[in-house]
C-alpha cells in the first residue's frame, strides 16, 4: 500500500490551489452576495484543460485519472462552493455519461467541446413529482415520431441549466412503465421549446444557478439517444456513482476551508486572558475536526481510486459521499462554533461555507438514499 | 535565439516567517518549497520572448535534489529543457558563487542571447545573483527590466523602471536581465505541461561536469560568510478596531488617534 499521490496529482492540486487562491477565493464572498455566475475562473479554468480533466485526450479532455478530478473538486471546494458544484456537475453529470454512454460521433459533437470549456453540461433527471424515486416519478415524455424525439414535461432544480450548453434530459419512452421505461436524451439547450425559469433562490450555492425548465415539443433527432433505451435508469444510477465522488470531494473542500478559517481565529481570539486554541474544549473540535476531514479525504481518494482501477465502487462512493457531506455538517457547525457571534456573521466565511454545504446532503442522492444504498450491498441484495 | 533562465527554489511567502535560523543555515528547511515568486516573472517571459523569436529556452537551478521540483514547475509552464547544479562542493556559496556556478553551466550550456532573472529572491534577497552573472559571463546586465521592447541585429531594447520614471535603453547582446513584476502576467502550468513536468528527467550538472575547480564555490570562496544567523524580534505591534455608529464618526476617531500618533 502506498498513500502517496503521484506527481502528475500533486501537480494538479497545486496548480488548482494556485488558480483558486488568486481567482476563486478572493471571488468567493462577492458570487455569494451578488449571485452573479463566476465565468471568470470558469474560462480559466477552460484555458487550462481543467473542465475535462478526467475524459480522455481523444474527446478534447486532459486524460487525467477520477483521483486527480477529486483533488481538483475538494480544492476548489476550498475556495467556492458554487465554484466547486458548477464544475462537479459539469465534469460528473454531463461529461461523465456522454464519456461512458456516448457513441463516437455524440462524443465528437456533444463531449468534445464541454471537455474543452467551450461550453457548460447538466444532467436534468428530477422533475415536481421526481427525486429520490426516479422510476416511479419521471413524467416528462419522449415520444419518436419519425426521425426524432418530441419531447415534453417539465424538470427541476437543474444545476447549470441555463449556462449550459448541452443538457442530457432522463425522459420516459415508454408509457408502460417499469423499469426499462426510461432512456437518456441528449439536448441541446437552444432547442426551441425548452424554457428555463429564473434561478432557485435558495439557502447557498448562490453562485450556481439551479433552474426549473419546461420542455414544450423539444425535438432532436432519434440518435441523440445515449445509450440505451430503456435503460436510462440504470445509466442514472451508474452516472450518479460518479458524481457522488465529486460532491463527497466538494465537501471535504469546504470543511478544509472552514477548519482552516477556524483554526486561524482560535489562534487570534483571547478569552480569559490566553487564545481560545488554549483552551481544551476548543483543542477538542480542532482534534475532532482534523480527524473526521482526514478520513472523509481517504474515502474520497478510495473510491476514485476504485473507479481508476475499474473496481466496483458504487458502494464506496455512496459511503465516501455520506460521510463526507456529513462530516462537513459538523466541521463548518463547529468552525462556526469557534468563532462564537463573529461565525454568524457574514464577515467570515464560515456562514457561507455552512450554508453552502448544506446540500450535498441532498443532491445527487440523499443521505438516506446513501444508506440504502450502503445497506442493499452490505446485505447483498444487489 | 537562446534563453536561459536561472531560477531559485525558495519557501511559500507565506511560511517565511515560521522557518528558524537554524533551518536557513542548515539549508534543510521545513515549510512549502516553491519557484521564487519574482522568477515567475522570469519564466513568462523567457516563454514570451521565445514565441516572439524562436529558440531554446533552458531553466537552471542551484539548489539540492529537491530543488528540482522549482524546475518541474518552469515546465509545467512550457520550458522545454532544465538543468540541476548539484554537488557536495556548491554549499555554503554565497551569491558571487552562485553566479559562477551558474556562469560556467550556461557556457556549458551553449550560446545564449538573453539570460533571465528574477528581481531578487524572497528569502536572500540579495539582488547580487544577477551583476555576478553578468560579470562573470562577460555579459551586459539590465536590471529593473518591465518591457523588452525589441531583440534584433545583436542588440537589446528594454524599458527600465527607476524611481523617477521609465527609461529605455538599448545595449548589446548577450545580456542579463533581471525583470520586475511589471513586465507580464506569469501563466498557470497547464494540465498537459505538468504531466510533462512529472515524466520529465532532469539531468545534474557537478562541479566535474562545469569545469569549475573547489576553490571557486562553495563557503570556501565565499568572499562573504554568514557567521551568524538570526531571526528579528518579533515586532511588537497592537491592532485598535475602531467601530463607531457611523462611518464619519468611524472616521473622525480614526483621525483623532492617528493625529493623537503624530501619523499625521
Ligand atoms: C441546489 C440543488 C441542485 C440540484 N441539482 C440537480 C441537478 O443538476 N439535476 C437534477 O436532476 N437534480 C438536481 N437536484 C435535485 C436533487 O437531486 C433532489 O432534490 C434530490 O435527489 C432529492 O429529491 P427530492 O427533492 O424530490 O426529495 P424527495 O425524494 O421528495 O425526498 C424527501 C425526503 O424523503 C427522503 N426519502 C425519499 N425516499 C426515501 C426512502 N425510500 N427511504 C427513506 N427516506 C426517503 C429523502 O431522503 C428526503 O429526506 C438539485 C437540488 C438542489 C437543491
Ligand atoms: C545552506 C546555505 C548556506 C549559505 N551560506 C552563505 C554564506 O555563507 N554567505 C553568503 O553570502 N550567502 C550564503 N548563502 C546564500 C546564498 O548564497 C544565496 O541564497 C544565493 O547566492 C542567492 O542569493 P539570493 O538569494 O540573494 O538571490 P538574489 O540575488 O536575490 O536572486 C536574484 C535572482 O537570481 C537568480 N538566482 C538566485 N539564486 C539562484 C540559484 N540558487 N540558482 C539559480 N538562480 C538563482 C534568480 O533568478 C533570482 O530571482 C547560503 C545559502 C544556503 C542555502
Amino acid at each position: 500500500m502506498d498513500f502517496r499521490l503521484t506527481e502528475e496529482q500533486e501537480g494538479i492540486r497545486r496548480l488548482v490551489r494556485d488558480l483558486v487562491e488568486r481567482e476563486v477565493k478572493p471571488l468567493a464572498a462577492h458570487t455569494d452576495e451578488t449571485g452573479e455566475f463566476p465565468w471568470g475562473p470558469l474560462r480559466t479554468m477552460a484555458k487550462l484543460g481543467l473542465l475535462g480533466l478526467n475524459i480522455p485526450e481523444e474527446y478534447g479532455g486532459a486524460g487525467a485519472d477520477h483521483v486527480s478530478a477529486a483533488i481538483m473538486i475538494e480544492e476548489i471546494g476550498r475556495g467556492c462552493g458554487s465554484t466547486g458544484l458548477i464544475v462537479a456537475a459539469h465534469l460528473g453529470l454531463a461529461c461523465g455519461p456522454l464519456n461512458r454512454f456516448g457513441t463516437e460521433e455524440q462524443k465528437r459533437r456533444f463531449l468534445v467541446p464541454l471537455a474543452r470549456g467551450e461550453g457548460l453540461g447538466c444532467l436534468g433527471l428530477t422533475e415536481p413529482g421526481a427525486g429520490s424515486d426516479l422510476a416511479g416519478g419521471v413524467r416528462t415524455f419522449a415520444e419518436k415520431r419519425g426521425d426524432s424525439w418530441v419531447i415534453n414535461g417539465s424538470k427541476m432544480w437543474l444545476t447549470n441549466g441555463a449556462e449550459a450548453k448541452t443538457a442530457i434530459l432522463l425522459c420516459r419512452t415508454d408509457k408502460a412503465g417499469g423499469s426499462r421505461s426510461l432512456s437518456q436524451i441528449i439536448v441541446p439547450t437552444d432547442t426551441p421549446g425548452i424554457t428555463f425559469g429564473k434561478p432557485e433562490r435558495k439557502m447557498g450555492l448562490h453562485g450556481s444557478h439551479t433552474y426549473a425548465v419546461s420542455l414544450e415539443n423539444v425535438t432532436v433527432p432519434l440518435e441523440n439517444l445515449l445509450g440505451r433505451e430503456g435503460f436510462g435508469l440504470h445509466q442514472t444510477l451508474e452516472t450518479l456513482d460518479g458524481g457522488r465522488i465529486g460532491i463527497a470531494a466538494l465537501s471535504v473542500g469546504l470543511a478544509q476551508a472552514a477548519f482552516e478559517a477556524a483554526v486561524a481565529y482560535a489562534k487570534e481570539r483571547k478569552t480569559f486572558g490566553k487564545a481560545i486554541a488554549e483552551h481544551q474544549a476548543i483543542q477538542e473540535k480542532i482534534a475532532n475536526m482534523a480527524t473526521a476531514i482526514e478520513a472523509a479525504r481517504w474515502l474520497v481518494y478510495r473510491a476514485a481510486w476504485a473507479r481508476d482501477q475499474g473496481l466496483p465502487y458504487t458502494r464506496l462512493a455512496a459511503q465516501a459521499k455520506l460521510f463526507a457531506t456529513e462530516m462537513a455538517e459538523k466541521v463548518c457547525y463547529d468552525a462556526i462554533q469557534i468563532h462564537g457571534g463573529y461565525g454568524y456573521s457574514r464577515e467570515y466565511p464560515v456562514e457561507r461555507i455552512y450554508r453552502d454545504n448544506r446540500l450535498m446532503a441532498i443532491g445527487e442522492g440523499t443521505s438516506e438514499i446513501q444508506r440504502i444504498v450502503i445497506a442493499r450491498a452490505v446485505l447483498g441484495e444487489r | 535565439m537562446n534563453f536561459v533562465v536561472c531560477v531559485k527554489q525558495t519557501p511559500d511567502t507565506a511560511e517565511l516567517p515560521k522557518i528558524s535560523a537554524a533551518e536557513a543555515v542548515s539549508g534543510d528547511i521545513k515549510a512549502t518549497l516553491v519557484l521564487n515568486p519574482w522568477d515567475e516573472f522570469a519564466v513568462e517571459e523567457a516563454l514570451l520572448l521565445q514565441d516572439r523569436f524562436g529558440g531554446d529556452v533552458t531553466v537552471m537551478t542551484v539548489g539540492p535534489q529537491r530543488a528540482t521540483e522549482a524546475l518541474k514547475d518552469a515546465i509545467a509552464r512550457g520550458v522545454q529543457k532544465a538543468v540541476l547544479l548539484d554537488d557536495p562542493a556548491f554549499a555554503g556559496s554565497d551569491a558571487w558563487g552562485t553566479a559562477a556556478i551558474l556562469a560556467a553551466a550556461i557556457r556549458k550550456n551553449g550560446p545564449v542571447d538573453v539570460v533571465l532573472t528574477g528581481k531578487m529572491s524572497v528569502d536572500g534577497n540579495s539582488g547580487l545573483v544577477a551583476p555576478g552573472l553578468a560579470r562573470k559571463l562577460g555579459a551586459t546586465l539590465l536590471t529593473q527590466v518591465v518591457k523588452i521592447v525589441d531583440i534584433s541585429g545583436g542588440r537589446i531594447t528594454v524599458e527600465r523602471q527607476l524611481e523617477e520614471g521609465r527609461e529605455t535603453v538599448t545595449a548589446t547582446l548577450p545580456a542579463v536581465v533581471s525583470v520586475s513584476k511589471e513586465i507580464n502576467e506569469p501563466r498557470y502550468p497547464s494540465f498537459m505541461g505538468i504531466r510533462k513536468a512529472a515524466k520529465a528527467v532532469i539531468p545534474t550538472w557537478k562541479l566535474s561536469d562545469l569545469g569549475l575547480s573547489p576553490s571557486e564555490v562553495g563557503a570556501a570562496a565565499a568572499k562573504a560568510q554568514w557567521t551568524d544567523v538570526r531571526k528579528p524580534p518579533a515586532r511588537a505591534s497592537q491592532v485598535v478596531m475602531i467601530k463607531e455608529a457611523t462611518v464619519e464618526a468611524t472616521a473622525a476617531k480614526l483621525a483623532d488617534l492617528l493625529m493623537a500618533e503624530k501619523v499625521i
